[in-house]
């Protein structure tokens, strides 16, 4: 839960609270009360960041519904085969898992400098490097045991990341570059390098008709998980997710980091180093892209080329934005995103419903989630007013 | 080598025919939720076939001539295909390979594009052992890759040498455009053929070449061909994996189009003068036939105008008469297997001499598949 959150519903607490109101002749115990309204609010809270974006999914999946009725098919069949694709086979849930783990980590690269009130769309770039940065590593420990290249691979390619994602908070907190645009044109200038690198100097001359750096060698594969047809990506995944939850939500720095989301103005007056926290938060978002770049590469393509530009890192904002920046839900949304990535084929294979099917219906959730935002810290009178003045506003 | 494929249908037409099927019912009656049995059990065909894009399978380009090739395989008896588009080359693909095997219960796969070879079609192959993986792309090395995969590639640059004479005595202004997307030895192959063609009937045709950088970049191929008009060039061509808004835009501005991977003809009415097309509904129906009836395939296949792997569009409306003379006779040339490109004294166009006087290189010469040079002509660089 954002700041936003707690301020919006501790401002309902007060104003609701007997102290503040003293006209409730209905109620002698007042501390009492007090304390059973915090509760209330608390659990009304809870139940809020459950409830609405519950909510959300479910007008999504109605709208999705009409959409897929509208091109001639029946809306429970989809969903039915959208589940089969998705979840209901020991096959397709690893599927999901597989798709999901590389947006974890992206995502994280724009949830981490969201809760500094930045918009980063960095993470394609971030990421795209550090496959490259963890090819290059291989090539130049090449000798070493399959341990060290491992280690040093996975290290090389969140350090690339995160100095690329970092340049672009530098220069937001230090020349008040708008990083959104920053971000958005590293992304630009990593392909371009990707590319030219490839092509170019670090190109393996036995790869003719696609270019890519050496091969890293199947001994420096990271491989599988043990069990489960799903790569490690998505233990460093979930792993990063925890960590950087614990580290915004239950330490200092994430307090002051939280503090510059909330107030700049407020955080600077307080003293707090508000450049180096901005620096330091694209730092570890960007960390979490390149590790994610480096895993394509030491877990599945064993190389770094062309096919290393996936889009993962623009899902990973749709990601981060979906959770709205808080790393632990993170995991759900891109598990959900996976999901209906993994189940897009079925579509088109059995429905033949085109590719872009599944776009819209992610689409359609972005929108209704992000509208879902104004509902927080509302109780459901006030909701209900809200809709009608709505109401009535259309119709006059 | 050319090993025999191990697959259920001759067995199927065989005595013993009912215990697989009696088999299969058993184990969805015990498995109920296995999906992967279901497909199997009611299918009558004895065949599925998937085949995967790695773009829109209506692009007018690469993917579009790949899944004409499986339009004419779904109308042979038997044979049912299952597609599925926009599969990039990351894991995704893999996935897609084990969703047809394991729900739609595919037993031979046309997984298309040129990327998903490695590590994608390798690391499935070597899981589903019973599966066929049919490639484009020409990359099988016997002995290093697995037994249950096959590669096959298209000369298409025979295809484009026609084209280049078609344009070279179309063209007014003597100077041709190609826009392209990567300076690699297929695309070089393409570009030099169709420059070796317009010249061999215009010697002061020259063509310009843009590297756009990757394989679909609309814009960019929007912008390379404007400003290869805008240099005075007035017939144009490609290779990327949609030619759709090169030939679009060309038509729009009044300059001749030769089209590449599919027949855009429908786009540009006007300014469409033949074009280099992949045909691999041939290819498909030849493979379909050695696997149903058991025989042994060629792990690496390729083939050109002769073999009928790749087709010349038909002529468009601004074509000269003495236009289509010149590219029918090279044309038969080729279908006559006496054609060859390559052939000294040929020089790059920084004025090297890249095959000696009274040397060739024929269509399967490998010293053709590391072209690193544009001949003399081309006017661009190769990086």
């Amino acid at each position: 839960m954002g700041v936003g959150v707690s301020m919006k519903s501790g401002a309902e607490m007060t104003s609701a609270s007997p102290a503040v109101a003293p006209v409730s002749p209905g109620r002698p115990q007042v501390v009492g009360a007090h304390r059973r309204d915090g509760f209330v609010a608390a659990v009304r809270a809870a139940l809020a960041s459950l409830v609405v974006p519950g909510a959300a999914f479910t007008v999504a999946l109605i709208l999705f519904g009409i959409f897929i009725a509208l091109t001639g098919h029946n809306p429970l069949a989809v969903y039915y085969q959208m589940y089969r694709g998705s979840f209901g086979t020991a096959f397709s849930f690893q599927n999901t898992l597989v798709r999901a783990a590389p947006l974890m980590l992206t995502a994280l690269a724009t949830a981490l400098p969201l809760r500094l009130g930045l918009v980063g769309l960095g993470g394609e770039g971030a990421m795209v490097l550090g496959g490259l940065g963890a090819a290059a590593t291989a090539t130049a420990l090449g000798g070493h045991g399959p341990m060290a290249i491992k280690t040093w691979m996975l290290i090389a390619g969140g350090l690339v990341g995160g100095g690329w994602i970092a340049l672009a908070g530098a220069l937001r907190a230090y020349r008040g570059v708008n990083e959104t645009i920053s971000t958005l044109l590293l992304n630009y200038i990593a392909i371009a390098l990707l590319n030219h690198l490839v092509e170019g100097p670090l190109r393996d001359p036995s790869s003719l008709n696609k270019p890519s750096t050496l091969p890293i060698g199947d001994d420096n594969m990271i491989g599988n998980l043990p069990g489960i047809d799903v790569h490690w990506g998505l233990a460093f995944g979930v792993g990063a997710c925890l960590l950087t939850w614990v580290l915004m939500d239950r330490t200092t720095f994430g307090f002051a980091a939280r503090m510059v989301g909330g107030n700049v103005r407020a955080a600077l007056l307080n003293g707090l180093p508000v450049g180096r926290l901005i620096v330091i938060a694209t730092f570890i978002g960007g960390v979490c892209a390149g590790l994610a770049g480096s895993i394509e590469v030491a877990a599945i393509h064993g190389t770094a080329n062309a096919s290393l530009i996936t889009g993962y890192g623009y899902t990973g904002v749709l990601v981060a934005f979906l959770a709205r920046s808080n790393p632990l839900a993170v995991i759900p949304v891109s598990l959900i995103l996976g999901g209906i990535g993994a189940s897009g084929g079925l579509l088109q294979r059995i429905f033949d419903l085109p590719d872009a099917t599944v776009n819209v219906l992610q689409g359609i959730l972005f929108i209704s989630i992000l509208f879902s935002e104004t509902f927080y810290g509302q109780s459901p009178r006030q909701l209900w007013r809200g809709l009608r003045s709505f109401r009535r506003g259309a119709a006059g | 080598m050319r090993p025999t494929l191990r697959r259920a249908a001759p067995q199927l037409r065989s005595r013993s025919f009912r215990f697989p099927l009696l088999a299969a019912f058993a184990l969805a009656a015990t498995a109920v939720p296995s999906a992967a049995l279901a497909p199997r059990a009611e299918a009558g065909p004895p065949i599925t076939v998937g085949f995967i894009y790695v773009g829109p399978k209506t692009d007018y380009g690469y993917n579009q001539a790949h899944a004409e090739g499986a339009a004419a395989l779904a109308k042979l008896p038997g044979v049912k295909i299952r597609e599925e588009e926009k599969v990039p080359e990351t894991v995704a693909v893999q996935k897609t390979m084990e969703s047809m095997i394991n729900l739609d219960g595919a037993s031979l796969l046309f997984p298309t594009s040129f990327g998903y070879f490695d590590p994608h079609i390798l690391k499935e192959a070597q899981k589903n052992k019973k599966v066929t993986f049919l490639h484009c792309g020409g990359l099988y090395t016997e002995g290093k890759h697995p037994e249950n995969v096959g590669s096959y590639f298209g000369y298409i640059d025979e295809a484009q040498y026609v084209s280049g004479i078609v344009a070279g005595l179309t063209t007014k202004s003597n100077k041709l455009g190609f826009v392209a997307a990567k300076p690699i030895p297929q695309v070089l192959r393409n570009i030099n053929s169709y420059t070796l063609g317009a010249r061999s009937v215009n010697p002061k045709a020259t063509t310009t070449v843009i590297f756009t950088g990757d394989w679909a970049l609309p814009v960019k191929e929007a912008e390379a061909a404007n400003s290869l008009i805008d240099q005075g060039v007035d017939v144009l061509t490609s290779h990327v994996d949609s030619p759709k808004v090169i030939v679009e835009l060309a038509e729009r501005r009044g300059a001749f189009v030769t089209g590449y991977h599919a027949n855009q003809s429908a786009l540009a009415p006007k300014g469409y003068l033949t074009g280099a097309e992949w045909n691999w509904g041939k290819v498909y129906k030849d493979y379909i036939e050695w696997i149903q009836a058991g025989k042994s395939y060629p792990h690496l296949l390729r083939g050109g105008l002769k073999e009928g792997f790749v087709k010349v569009s038909p002529y468009g409306k601004a074509v000269s008469a003495e236009a289509k003379k010149k590219a029918d006779e090279a044309k038969a040339k080729f279908m006559a297997g006496t054609m060859v490109i390559y052939k000294g004294p040929l020089k790059d166009n920084t004025g090297k001499t890249v095959i000696a006087a009274g040397s060739e290189e024929k269509q399967t010469d490998v010293a053709l598949e590391k072209m690193d040079y544009l001949v003399e002509g081309v006017v661009g660089k190769t990086h």
